[in-house]
């Protein structure tokens, strides 16, 4: 779960890390109220993913007017693909230094990664391009934390000697995100030294490990329903399943990620564009597969959809007769292309084609035709191979 | 002969009185494994599957020597079942289960660097088998026949399919590892590779990777220097969308490497073919 900044910087605050004074505004006379209270402010939109400055999603107000002008441009703006669905107003910064301070998997290194430095701000990645020893970095052992003496080195490390005894402190704050939170990923960029020498936060990211949810049920109670992210994806997660969206027009089931990213690969191969990444997982029940079927309908933009099931042990006859089902249930007239293989696959095809599906040969056999089936031209119902009922 | 896996393997399961862990120990037999036993804890005594039951990791090995183990157990206990069997001396740690959290991980993974004699296969991960010996894991033995090809895999399906694709060109494998797609896992691509080099039952190699990491890079970096393999990799997920991106903390520390492109681009450089569809693997490696 990736948090918005002022659920990120209540949860820095819960560690003990200064942040400016802000308020949540859900509406226009909100932010200009909070204009009353704290003068001077920032207007940001808070959506789940970086950029939103270059995107326009930060202003900063002078007037009460402006504070409420500044949120309706913002508010209900789409960055990336997420609407924005309220502005998080903070007291303007008087801002001397701008550091990076951030800790994140290195997947390479199996390890977690702490990096700091003096050159903060949003050219962090040029920085890490161009002069890489401009940030210091430290591994610190999983199991008891990064120690008081390793961390002073890291701050010196990043030319940062003067601030140490404040950085000391707050490194180890923020590093309590990963045994109290499981976070994967946290930063704090910038972090700002203020022209009275207070260091405060003024940005703040902060990714939650889904496969950790059952631990911090308290988080997702709280935060998970602010996020206004794609619908399909909302209802998706509503039904368990691990469903994307993506810009084009077919349909996409698979079992297992690699095979429905390599179906995704295929689908495009042969011309198409797939509407989404959709994996049921081993099985493949029926029920599973009808609740796919629905997400995936659910969008207006889908003109057929391709199924690929690869069973080990999973038997053909049981997928095939839950997809008939599934889309008999959903009235479904798209057309519908199934591969699929595993013990009984030989029954399974024939029931597929008793049912007017025909099933393809290979995943790739599968992705040519259902690109055939959706391209301008062709027959939607009537042939052996759509899925009209 | 193959890798990891044989017919005089001894394995254990952990979880075998679970639902998952017993239909799978059952495959595991069916194919001639030689399971010697399995834990659960508080079910010590007990005969489950025609082999005797455990309380502890420490208990099963004293009692009947298992060197290896596969762990069923669910996603909270998994990371301990994983320590467990290291501290117990097992020497191939096969761990199917899904959705362990990272930091869990990160924090196993730290643990076995104690245990160098330790070699952790997952987890989130299908296992491995030996075509006709053995295996630990959940790969479906009737798509798999016994030959010289070696297979390394991120993912599950995709390795089911190729082996499939395999052994209906007569092409047998030698074993089938499936390292599983966690960003922090256990044995990885290269060390795979480097097993499949020196076991000289193994002549050809197929690489079924996925975008993400640089685990790919690495085993094209250490083929580069010279193979007697004859190698075909594949990598999933080349048209997938740029993750939206939050941070940049991944950025600073992995740059361009871990997409299709630089995957593929260096499995070339080393001299390897690149498919760019599972069905082409079988007629490039002939």
């Amino acid at each position: 779960m990736k948090l918005l900044e002022y659920q990120a910087k209540e949860v820095l605050a819960s560690l003990g890390i200064a942040i400016p004074p802000g308020k949540v505004a859900p509406t226009p006379d909100e932010a200009a109220e909070a204009f009353e209270t704290l003068g001077p402010i920032a207007v940001k939109a808070q959506v789940p993913v970086g950029g939103r400055g270059k995107a326009g999603g930060i202003k900063l107000a002078r007037s009460a007017e402006e504070a409420r002008k500044a949120a309706e441009q913002i508010i209900g703006m789409d960055i990336k693909g997420f609407k924005v669905p309220l502005v998080y107003c903070e007291a303007a910064l008087d801002i001397a230094r701008e550091i990076y301070l951030g800790f994140t998997v290195d997947r390479d290194a199996r390890a977690n990664i702490l990096m700091l430095s003096g050159k903060g701000g949003i050219e962090i990645e040029q920085v890490a391009e161009e002069s890489p020893g401009a940030i210091a970095r430290l591994y610190p052992n999983p199991w008891r934390g990064p120690l008081d003496f390793e961390l002073t080195q890291l701050v010196y490390d990043a030319g940062l000697g003067d601030l140490a005894r404040p950085l000391v402190a707050l490194i180890k704050k923020l590093y309590r995100a990963i045994p109290e939170y499981d976070a994967l990923t946290a930063e704090i960029n910038p972090l700002v030294v203020t022209a009275n020498g207070d260091v405060v936060a003024g940005d703040a990211k902060l990714e939650i490990d889904d496969n950790a949810a059952w631990r911090h049920k308290d988080l997702e109670a709280k935060y998970g329903s602010v996020i206004e992210g794609d619908p399909y994806e909302v209802e998706a997660k509503k039904r368990s399943l691990t469903y994307v969206s993506l810009d084009g027009d077919i349909g996409i089931i698979g079992n297992g990620a690699g095979l429905c990213m390599g179906t995704l690969d295929l689908v495009q191969r042969a011309g198409g564009k797939p509407a989404n990444f959709c994996d049921i997982g081993g099985g493949a029940k029926a029920e599973v597969v009808e609740n796919a079927l629905a997400v995936i309908l659910m969008n207006p933009r889908v003109k057929g959809v391709v199924i690929n099931v690869f069973g080990g042990i999973t038997r053909g006859d049981e997928v095939a007769k839950g997809v008939v089902t599934a889309r008999d249930n959903l009235k479904m007239k798209l057309p519908l292309v199934v591969r699929m293989s595993g013990t009984r696959e030989e029954e399974g095809r024939k029931i597929l084609r008793e049912n007017g599906i025909e099933p393809g040969a290979s995943g790739w056999e599968a992705a040519k035709k259902i690109v055939e089936l959706t391209s301008v031209g062709a027959p939607v119902t009537g042939t052996a191979t759509t899925g009209a009922a | 002969m193959s890798i990891l896996l044989d017919r005089s393997t001894r394995v254990l399961v952990q979880g075998i009185t679970g639902r998952e862990g017993g239909f799978h120990t059952e495959q595991m037999q069916e194919l001639g494994t030689n399971v010697v036993g399995g834990t659960s804890p508080g079910k010590g005594g007990a005969t489950h599957l025609g082999v005797p039951v455990f309380n502890t990791v420490a208990d099963a090995v004293k009692a009947t020597g298992a060197n290896a183990t596969g762990i069923f157990v669910p996603a909270p206990f998994a990371p301990d079942a994983i320590m467990e069997a290291a501290a117990a001396g097992i020497t191939l740690i096969v761990c199917i289960t899904e959705g362990i959290p990272i930091q869990d991980m990160i924090r196993v993974k730290d643990f076995l660097r104690g245990y160098p004699e330790a070699r952790l296969i997952g987890a989130n991960c299908p296992g491995l088998i030996t075509p006709g010996q053995a295996k630990i894991g959940i790969i479906p033995q009737r798509i798999t026949s016994p030959g010289p090809v070696g297979l390394v895999s991120r993912s599950g399906t995709l390795t089911y399919e190729v082996a499939s694709a395999l052994s209906a060109a007569g092409m047998g494998q030698s074993t089938i590892v499936g390292i599983g797609g966690d960003p922090v896992l256990g044995l990885t691509f290269r060390d795979v590779v480097e097993l499949f080099e020196k076991d000289p039952a193994t002549t050809h190699l197929v690489l079924i990777g996925e975008i993400g990491g640089s685990d790919e890079e690495q085993a094209a970096e250490l083929l580069a220097r010279g193979s007697r393999l004859k190698a075909v990799a594949f990598i999933s997920g080349r048209t997938a969308p740029e993750g939206k991106r939050m941070g940049h903390a991944g950025a600073i520390i992995s740059g361009n490497r871990g997409t299709a492109k630089s995957k593929e681009e260096a499995f070339r450089h080393a001299g390897v073919a690149v498919a760019e569809t599972t069905d082409e693997v079988v007629g490039m490696l002939t």
